[in-house]
């Protein structure tokens, strides 16, 4: 809880103690211990519920077909477990006929370079915020960790004039450079903080053996902050892959309309046609769940280390 | 396959394109004589950053301040008409009162369930303690438009009575012997709203609970240990020893979901595109913008917008600031 924690630090490794503790935590009387753990286990229980039955609702009624999406609720195949046979990935197959499979590549071709770009740039500035000299870097640097809340509904309308003038709009690059800018401020904000923390004596004999700068930040630098790059990376593409606002503004429905917009025409033109609709919003999650699930680790380390300061 | 291909091409282009440039900034500064070499060089390092945040950030925020005193087509100055024509539209005045709705409940209650988990969970096991945070947080990865396609399902209510509901809500509701109800149309207490702002809810307590987690498991146990030889019930250890010191957390989070909720437009354009009286003020800027093309009123609303996180923005810095102090 010292100093502005780093990442390198901040992962969380519970302190040995606190597992003994946790072990001798026995002094109540046994039995209001125990009846106190199952009022514990019950209110978990019911709250992750809560969470996980709208989701798997979905999960569900994506496999069954038409016909019985629309005469009977999805909890009916629990009651009558024959339906299980009729599972069918026939609604996939429409959905992603229908455009969500153009879309899915879409929203790959955008998330990828707004996701690589901002990183490259923020790498850079950051390493120059942490490690080198300059008038302004302090006055520079508040700027930025200000900007970090910005809405970025402030900047929709301006730049929606200038990209239709240099016409831009319905364009990925349109995509790539506006996310760029947003992810910005927070980009160099933790890999500032995470740079920062890295000892001094590494860059100081890289500089000894006669390292350029350009040399310390390839070699040394991106090798050591990988932690902290995957964390903003995660982010950033979870971000770019589920936003709606700035695709719907600046790309727009069409040849080139990313997954969330084509989920959301969906709704808008066929609210009823649940088989499409369950489907459609489990091709429009699926990457960011695999994403999610196979670097959550990072993705913990990026938020804590973000947030959790002081 | 071509989308493939094209795609392909579009992504080297686009990543190889910024390495390019990096490395051809470098270049350019080594060939410098050493001594103005350390002087420009980290403005190499920096410049790129700096001009993408300030021309996607920095001028358009100022401009839009300026554009919100120009009319629909952004070339006549009109003074504070549109701050004027938007306080007296009525449906303002509701969508006012729901974003504050927001406001208020959408953090308390993600605050609220993030730590009740964060403390409840870590008295199971391991395993089920990663396990019931795993379920809470999964809609982390979730964009704004899935988890609206889940609830709205959860809502649905296209079937009339006598038939069998297909929605989760009016499945439980009529298994009671109700006749289905078109919830997202329920104005009654402001009913719908609070069905919208569930999915918030649900979409970030996970947040909560991860950093509320992380600072708990930061807080001494010399200070937990003293309460409890001192006599103190758990009840007591909890508001007086671990409270008071993850305040800070507390506040980032608070804060945090704020901005996100007054930034969030994606659920109430997808579940009622603002009708039935849900409209909140980042729905109202589309709105404004896009559909009725008007610019100025568009940039009105975001000016509100901008003075209501300037607060936190200071906040931040200031936080920053004591930090570094350190």
């Amino acid at each position: 809880m010292s100093t502005s924690l780093p990442t390198a630090q901040h992962t969380g490794t519970r302190p040995a103690g606190k597992e003994a503790e946790r072990g001798g935590r026995g002094t109540a009387p046994k039995g209001g211990l125990e009846g106190r753990r199952t009022v514990v286990k019950v209110v978990l229980f019911l709250i992750c519920l809560f969470w996980i039955v709208p989701a798997f609702g979905l999960l569900v009624t994506s496999f069954r077909p038409p016909d019985a999406v629309r005469t009977s609720g999805w909890w009916t195949l629990f009651v009558r477990p024959a339906e299980f046979a009729d599972m069918t990935l026939a609604n996939y197959q429409a959905v992603l006929d229908a455009g969500m499979g153009k879309s899915f590549v879409n929203s790959l071709v955008v998330a990828v370079p707004a996701t690589v770009i901002p990183i490259l740039a923020a790498a850079f500035a950051a390493y120059a915020f942490a490690w080198m000299r300059f008038p302004g870097r302090e006055t520079l640097f508040f700027c930025i960790v200000g900007l970090i809340v910005v809405p970025l509904q402030a900047s929709l309308v301006p730049l929606l004039q200038i990209y239709s003038r240099v016409g831009l709009t319905g364009q990925f690059a349109a995509l790539w450079l506006a996310h760029t800018g947003f992810g910005m401020p927070l980009a160099i904000y933790l890999l500032r903080n995470y740079m920062g923390s890295l000892p001094r004596e590494i860059l100081e004999s890289a500089k000894v053996d006669g390292a350029s700068h350009f040399q310390v930040f390839w070699k040394l630098m991106i090798p050591l902050s990988v932690p902290a790059l995957a964390a903003f990376a995660i982010f950033q593409f979870l971000w770019v892959w589920n936003d709606l606002l700035v695709a719907l503004i600046f790309l727009g429905s069409g040849d080139n309309q990313v997954v969330t917009i084509a989920l959301s025409e969906l709704i808008g033109s066929r609210g009823q046609d649940w088989h499409l609709l369950t489907a459609g919003a489990f091709i429009s999650m699926i990457i960011p769940l695999i994403v999610f699930f196979s670097l959550q680790r990072y993705f913990i380390r990026g938020l804590t280390a973000g947030s959790v300061k002081g | 396959m071509l989308k493939v291909i094209n795609g392909i091409i579009a992504v080297v282009a686009g990543v190889g394109g910024a390495l390019v440039l990096y490395w051809g900034l470098n270049a350019l500064v080594e060939r410098l004589p050493e001594r103005s070499e350390e002087r420009i060089k980290p403005y190499v390092f920096i410049g790129p950053a700096l001009v993408m945040v300030t021309i996607f950030l920095v001028y358009p925020a100022v401009r839009t301040i300026y554009l919100a005193f120009f009319d629909a087509s952004s070339e006549n100055f009109v003074g504070f008409t549109n701050f004027v024509e938007l306080a007296r539209d009525r449906d303002i005045r509701v969508m006012i009162v729901n974003t504050l709705l927001w406001i208020i409940f959408v953090p308390a209650i993600s605050v609220s369930i993030g730590l009740a988990v964060a403390v409840l969970a870590d008295k199971l096991r391991a395993r089920g303690e990663k396990l019931t945070k795993s379920i809470i947080f999964l809609p982390m990865a979730i964009s704004f438009v899935g988890a609206s396609t889940i609830w709205r399902f959860v809502y649905d209510a296209s079937k009339p009575a006598g038939t069998d509901q297909i929605g989760l809500l009016n499945g439980i509701w009529t298994a009671f012997g109700n006749d289905p109800v078109g919830w997202l149309q329920v104005r009654t207490g402001s009913f719908n709203d609070f069905l919208l702002m569930i999915i918030m809810v649900w979409l970030q307590a996970g947040f909560a609970m991860v950093l509320l987690s992380a600072a708990i498991k930061n807080v001494p146990d010399e200070t937990i240990e003293a309460a409890r030889i001192d006599g103190a019930t758990e009840r007591q250890i909890f508001w007086r020893v671990t409270v008071p010191q993850i305040w800070a957390t507390l506040t980032v989070v608070f804060t945090t979901i704020v901005i996100g909720v007054l930034k969030a437009f994606d659920i109430v354009y997808v579940m009622t595109g603002g009708n039935f009286e849900t409209d909140v003020i980042a729905n109202r800027f589309f709105t404004e913008l896009f559909s009725f093309r008007q610019n100025g009123r568009a940039a009105a609303i975001v000016v509100v917008l901008i003075i209501a996180v300037i607060p936190v923005m200071i906040l931040n810095i200031r936080r920053f600031r004591a930090e570094e102090a350190r």
